[in-house]
């Protein structure tokens, strides 16, 4: 539907004032319909900051973009990953694990840096042997990522003993724990993220490939690209991006719990999906993506506010996911 | 009684071509009417307005002394239409008689009855004279076994009107042989059936009555085939302006280019052993399954060979993967253009910059969008792509303007040497091809060595210097120009026993 309005925009004479008028009106419907998302989304922010009480408060919307903070740089990620028609159910555990591990390192060798090394190592290692399962061995990106989901896991729960890992370093907890003008330090690595891979997908070949590789992949290895290899890296920077979040998550709650980030991967999805990133691949915006977090962020931060029962908060996000891609199935039928 | 199927003025357009042009025909019962026409002339199409796949844009469908609008595949089978396309649609793990049963398994509150199933496809086979095992799971199943089942359950369901896309091509003499008496069985209970083919011998041998399709329109309707000779078929089929279309521009020959020896691999057994001077157009000939295709792959480093060396003047390459061929100058355009050949959902400015991109990109990273947009605009100009801007997605094109974004994708390239396209007209109309194999010839006027695979052989005979013949996996033939020959290069295609 959306080529169609477009050509028949180009057709539309420009001579008269009043068509002038009319091609500006539709003009302006087209653009809607294209990013017809982030204004719904804008319509409910609107909304709410009238309606809720202490929403539109800056302490209350840097919580909120704290809280999605490490969703948000997974998203960015795992928009590539989707967009390449792949899959990564392991991020969530890797959260984990990186948490622990670096708990674990900076614990032994009272050094922040080593900590955040390890974390990093291990979240590359991870998405690489995901990346090489999938794309060198051929085996279903569901299935190997439900495997690795639940072997880092269980590698968080055997290096901590099952137990909360503490930290006493003071670099440690001023690591995510400090602020730049007022925001803080994940709020801002989450803003480089979602530049950087913007950046990433829009303009550089690395980023095109992988939008062709999700299109037709073996469309895209018969023009000479190198599909293999750009598997593993999208999965290897997953990987990465996974264990930086690991340790922010670990630095905020000033400890290494082998339990948390539980259905992580999922939140980070459903993030993608809801900002437009098809599952079939070949197509997703920074800008979709970015709007997805805040969505479920938003919601989440709303419900909070007003006190509703965290049971009842599954409910919404599914559902809001549902009807997300139930109207995004609806939109794009006609083509 | 069953009465006649009529088509009166069907026309179907898809973007950028008229598959259909008020097509007009009818079929009697009991009889057999050959659909006949190269391809691209629009036999599918018509089978898929009949079947209920797709709308015609307008004309009538009469069925059964009504008109009919089929809305689905679902209303077209209740019609008593049952279409045998060249790919079946079967289970391959399900046995025959739940194939054959499929959609009214026989059950008792909700249990599935094996026994009654068998019983009653038994007896169904029985009385179509098919001797098969109704336990047997499909997947063990002959090609031939299959289309018999696929047959079988058509008329299970009670069907008046069969239609047979191309049932043959996969099938070995004796199985056709088979096939044939089916059909005649067929036509003896009254049944209308339709036979779509391009193989003349069939037609005779099976058909009573013939339409023929060129370009989308009905050239010619044979209410008898007595009296109408094959030359009479081939010219309505090809049309008279065989030469036009071609247009075979005579040039000289350089040097070696690509050297092939003993190259095999999957469904390539024997050695195939050739070479192509610069600015030789070569034509690949032989039927579906004969390993040209997969040969072409082979050259290209898409699959692994087993054995066997690959030269580009003078220079052996390791072709392990496509990257390894397009370094030393070697274009493939595949077979099947939506499947390897497009990003259905990239621009056309994307698809046309995917090779070159991965070399000329700023620093090997960024992207030089100013660039690609001035090459794209070019190659659109150049070659006469019919798209409404560079930014269209390229699955909005027709088939032949997305062969020619495909082209241009390798025409973007600098160091050209070889080029192979599989298939490169198949499913675009006359006047798309035309421009393409005027595009081969600037290719090899520039020195490229061109390889053209087809299973048109007036085509080939058409453009090429020189054809290459395939047969089961092997290079029969290696045959000049100055002899090329229609029997010949058939006869040196089919397998031995269909050589009668």
């Amino acid at each position: 539907m959306k080529p169609f309005m477009k050509a028949d925009l180009s057709q539309e004479p420009k001579v008269q004032r009043p068509a002038q008028s009319d091609s500006g009106f539709r003009r302006l419907s087209a653009f809607l319909l294209e990013y017809n998302l982030i204004f719904i989304f804008l319509a409910i922010f609107i909304a709410l900051a009238f309606s809720v009480r202490y929403f539109f408060t800056v302490q209350n919307m840097l919580g909120l973009a704290l809280s999605v903070s490490q969703i948000g740089m997974v998203a960015c990620t795992m928009m590539f990953c989707l967009a390449s028609r792949d899959f990564d159910l392991s991020v969530g555990s890797t959260v984990a694990f990186a948490g622990v591990l670096s708990a674990t390192v900076i614990n032994f060798s009272d050094n922040l840096w080593a900590g955040v090394a390890a974390a990093l190592l291990s979240g590359a290692i991870i998405g690489c042997v995901n990346g090489i399962i999938i794309a060198y061995l051929r085996i279903n990106a569901l299935i190997t990522t439900l495997a690795t989901m639940e072997m880092v896991r269980g590698l968080a729960f055997i290096a901590s003993h099952g137990q909360a890992v503490g930290v006493s370093n003071v670099d440690f907890i001023y690591f995510a724990g400090s602020s730049f003008l007022g925001i803080s330090m994940p709020i801002w690595m989450t803003l480089a993220c979602f530049v950087l891979f913007g950046f990433l997908l829009n303009s550089t070949i690395y980023g095109r490939n992988t939008l062709a590789i999700g299109g037709n992949p073996e469309a895209a290895r018969l023009a000479g690209i190198h599909v293999e290899r750009m598997r593993v890296v999208i999965f290897l920077v997953q990987g990465l991006v996974a264990g930086l979040a690991g340790v922010i998550l670990a630095s905020r709650i000033t400890s290494g719990q082998p339990n948390s980030a539980q259905g992580f991967e999922l939140n980070v999805i459903s993030a993608c999906v809801l900002g437009g990133v098809s599952l079939k691949g070949g197509s997703a915006t920074i800008s979709g993506v970015i709007v997805g977090v805040f969505i479920l962020g938003t919601a989440e931060n709303v419900m909070n506010l007003l006190n509703i029962d965290a049971f009842y908060q599954y409910l919404v996000r599914g559902a809001i996911l549902l009807a997300a891609v139930v109207v995004d199935q609806q939109r794009t039928r006609g083509e | 009684m069953v009465s006649s199927l009529r088509l009166i003025e069907i026309t179907k357009r898809f973007p950028g071509v008229r598959a259909l042009d008020r097509v007009t025909f009818t079929a009697e019962p009991g009889s057999v009417h050959a659909l006949i026409g190269e391809n691209g002339a629009g036999k599918s199409t018509l089978l898929r307005i009949l079947g209920g796949i797709y709308q015609p844009d307008s004309g009538r469908l009469i069925v059964g002394g009504t008109e009919r609008h089929f809305q689905s595949a679902a209303s077209s089978i209740a019609a008593g239409i049952a279409i045998i396309h060249q790919e079946l649609h079967y289970v391959p793990n399900l046995t025959i008689a739940e194939n054959l049963l499929l959609g009214h398994l026989p059950h008792r509150y909700g249990f599935f009855r094996r026994r009654n199933a068998i019983r009653i496809a038994e007896g169904h086979l029985r009385r179509m004279g098919v001797h098969l095992n109704p336990r047997a799971k499909l997947r063990t199943l002959s090609i031939a076994e299959r289309q018999m089942v696929e047959i079988c359950k058509a008329l299970l369901r009670d069907a008046q009107i069969i239609a047979l896309d191309e049932p043959t091509s996969s099938l070995s003499h004796h199985e056709t042989e088979i096939l044939f008496r089916l059909v005649r069985d067929l036509r003896k209970q009254g049944k209308i059936l339709i036979y779509v083919s391009h193989r003349l011998d069939e037609i005779f041998d099976l058909c009573d009555s013939c339409t023929v399709l060129r370009d989308g329109h009905t050239v010619a309707t044979h209410q008898s085939l007595a009296g109408v000779s094959r030359a009479q078929l081939v010219e309505e089929m090809v049309g008279r302006n065989i030469t036009d279309i071609y247009s075979y521009r005579p040039r000289s020959i350089g040097g070696l280019r690509l050297e092939v020896d003993g190259i095999t691999g999957k469904q390539v057994a024997r050695p195939a052993t050739f070479s192509i001077g610069g600015g030789e157009v070569v034509g690949f000939f032989g039927l579906v399954g004969s390993g040209r295709s997969e040969l072409m792959h082979l050259i290209f480093g898409a699959t692994r060979p087993h054995s066997g060396w690959i030269k580009v003047d003078g220079q052996p390459i390791r072709a392990r993967h496509p990257i390894d061929a397009i370094r030393s100058g070697i274009a493939f355009c595949p077979e099947d253009r939506k499947e390897g050949g497009i990003i259905p959902i990239r621009s056309v400015t994307e698809n046309i910059n995917l090779t070159a991109r991965q070399r000329s990109g700023l620093r090997g990273f960024f992207i030089d969008f100013r660039r690609e947009f001035k090459i794209a605009d070019r190659f659109i100009e150049r070659l006469g792509i019919k798209t409404p801007n560079r930014r269209q997605p390229i699955r909005l094109l027709s088939g032949g303007n997305q062969q020619k974004v495909i082209l241009a994708r390798w025409l973007n390239l600098a160091d050209l040497r070889v080029v192979i396209m599989d298939e490169p007209t198949r499913g675009i109309d006359v006047g798309a091809k035309h421009e393409i194999y005027n595009l081969i010839y600037e290719l090899a006027e520039r020195g490229c060595a061109v390889i053209v695979v087809s299973s048109e052989l007036p085509e080939l005979m058409g453009i090429a210097d020189r054809m290459i013949v395939m047969r089961e996996g092997a290079i029969t033939a290696d045959i000049p120009r100055a002899d090329f020959a229609e029997h010949l290069v058939l006869s040196l295609a089919l397998p031995d026993e269909q050589v009668a």
